[in-house]
């Protein structure tokens, strides 16, 4: 009997400078509600974090999407009741940041420190790219992470988000770049 | 080996569209797959399910009526519906699959859009779904307009339907656009160009007098295929 051919995967296209109006329609003010936004709720020590978008001529992006996925207060993903993934544009705030409110996620095991996986989507991109914010405050626990002693180390203070106590509380910023110079560190998954 | 197929995809600069040229990547991805080899059974990031999670309204997939109550957008009503599934053919059940579109003038409500073709007031262009357990979606809209764009002269898009698929785990995560059978424009297109020649024919809806309901709408049909699940990191104790 003949094997079923093996579908091709369906291409990736760009998100385009118009998604807000259904990606993120709430937060824009778009006659549509979000099914996803930029809140991830659950026990645990609540931070925001916030970041701009680079291109490569060092402007911040006004139509870019982030998405991210993160593992619960102990390191856990797919529990009941907790849903790790948000998503925010950088076109509704006059500053042109992304911003999210979270719990800072546990490590998910003794050799991996805490970290948030981000993906970025904009006009201009292809395809959506992969990269990984790890905390300033956890010198200890990166040094530790079996993934991040692996990446080169001129790439490895692109994925450090630095805290800050803001009006809102603890902020991690955490910009990206695309090009350049300080090219953010993306991955292949 | 990484759960994207880049013989299919396009590649992050494209010089015939502009803003890739400065928003792409340059430097080589990191293969992270291949750094959780060390310890395969902790790659929860890769593994976490992400169907299920979320439940959409009967009239989410309905741009036809999801508008402002009390008119109906102008344009040709049609059905858009496929069939999500892995890259081995197996259905993909309870993912989440957004669309969002202009209208049948080729304008986005987005504010951004400055075409000067008219807003409809009764078509948001944004819809969503979940698929059955058999894979299956549907939406319910109307035809988008081609319109122009700032790229180079005289340059328009091909009638195109956004689309964003939330599937089994984040590496089949999927952002893309949908055309339509027979579209001059999209030999011209430098997005839809981009893709690798033989892979572009996946981008393209295929008419479907099944799908299509009688006195009433015509159907297209849209399969997509996600990228593959990571089930050797899964299969191997950490």
């Amino acid at each position: 009997m003949p094997s079923k051919p093996i579908p091709s995967q369906t291409p990736s296209q760009t998100i385009g400078p118009f998604f807000a109006q259904g990606l993120t329609a709430a937060q824009s003010d778009y006659p549509f509600d979000s099914i996803i936004d930029n809140t991830i709720s659950g026990p645990g020590q609540v931070v925001h974090i916030q970041g701009r978008v680079f291109d490569g001529e060092g402007k911040a992006a006004d139509d870019a999407m982030i998405e991210i996925w993160q593992a619960d207060c102990n390191g856990q993903y797919d529990q009941e009741n907790f849903c790790g993934y948000a998503r925010c544009g950088t076109g509704y705030r006059d500053d042109l940041h992304f911003s999210f409110k979270t719990i800072k996620p546990g490590n998910c095991g003794v050799d991996q420190a805490p970290y948030i996986t981000v993906i970025v989507f904009m006009r201009g991109l292809m395809t959506h790219a992969f990269t990984r914010l790890y905390f300033d405050d956890e010198a200890e626990a990166n040094a530790r992470d079996f993934i991040f002693q692996q990446l080169p180390e001129d790439r490895k203070t692109s994925l450090i988000a630095m805290g800050i106590e803001g009006e809102e509380g603890l902020t991690y910023v955490f910009d990206i770049h695309m090009q350049g110079a300080d090219e953010t560190l993306f991955f292949d998954i | 080996m990484t759960s994207r197929d880049w013989s299919q995809h396009p590649p992050y600069i494209c010089p015939d569209y502009k803003s890739s040229v400065l928003r792409g990547p340059t430097r080589p991805l990191l293969n992270l797959a291949s750094l959780y080899q060390q310890q395969p059974g902790s790659a929860g990031e890769l593994l976490g399910k992400l169907t299920d999670v979320y439940q959409t309204r009967s009239i989410d997939c309905d741009l036809t009526k999801n508008g402002p109550p009390g008119g109906e957008p102008i344009g040709e009503r049609i059905i858009v519906g496929g069939r999500v599934m892995d890259d081995r053919g197996r259905a993909v059940a309870g993912a989440l699959v957004e669309i969002w579109q202009a209208n049948a003038s080729g304008r986005y409500l987005h504010r951004a859009d400055q075409h000067h073709a008219p807003l409809d007031p009764n078509f948001i262009g944004a819809g969503r779904a979940i698929t059955d357990r058999d894979g299956y979606y549907r939406f319910y809209t109307i035809k988008p307009g081609s319109y122009p764009w700032a790229n180079h002269v005289n340059a328009w898009r091909p009638q195109h339907i956004h689309f964003s698929v939330l599937g089994a785990t984040l590496a089949t995560r999927l952002v893309t656009q949908m055309y339509f059978p027979g579209d001059p424009l999209l030999d011209l297109d430098p997005i839809f160009q981009a893709v690798p020649a033989a892979a572009r024919i996946n981008l393209i809806a295929q008419f479907d007098l099944g799908l299509s309901q009688a006195d009433f709408a015509l159907g297209y049909h849209f399969d997509i295929v996600l990228g593959g699940p990571r089930e050797t990191l899964a299969d191997t104790p950490g």
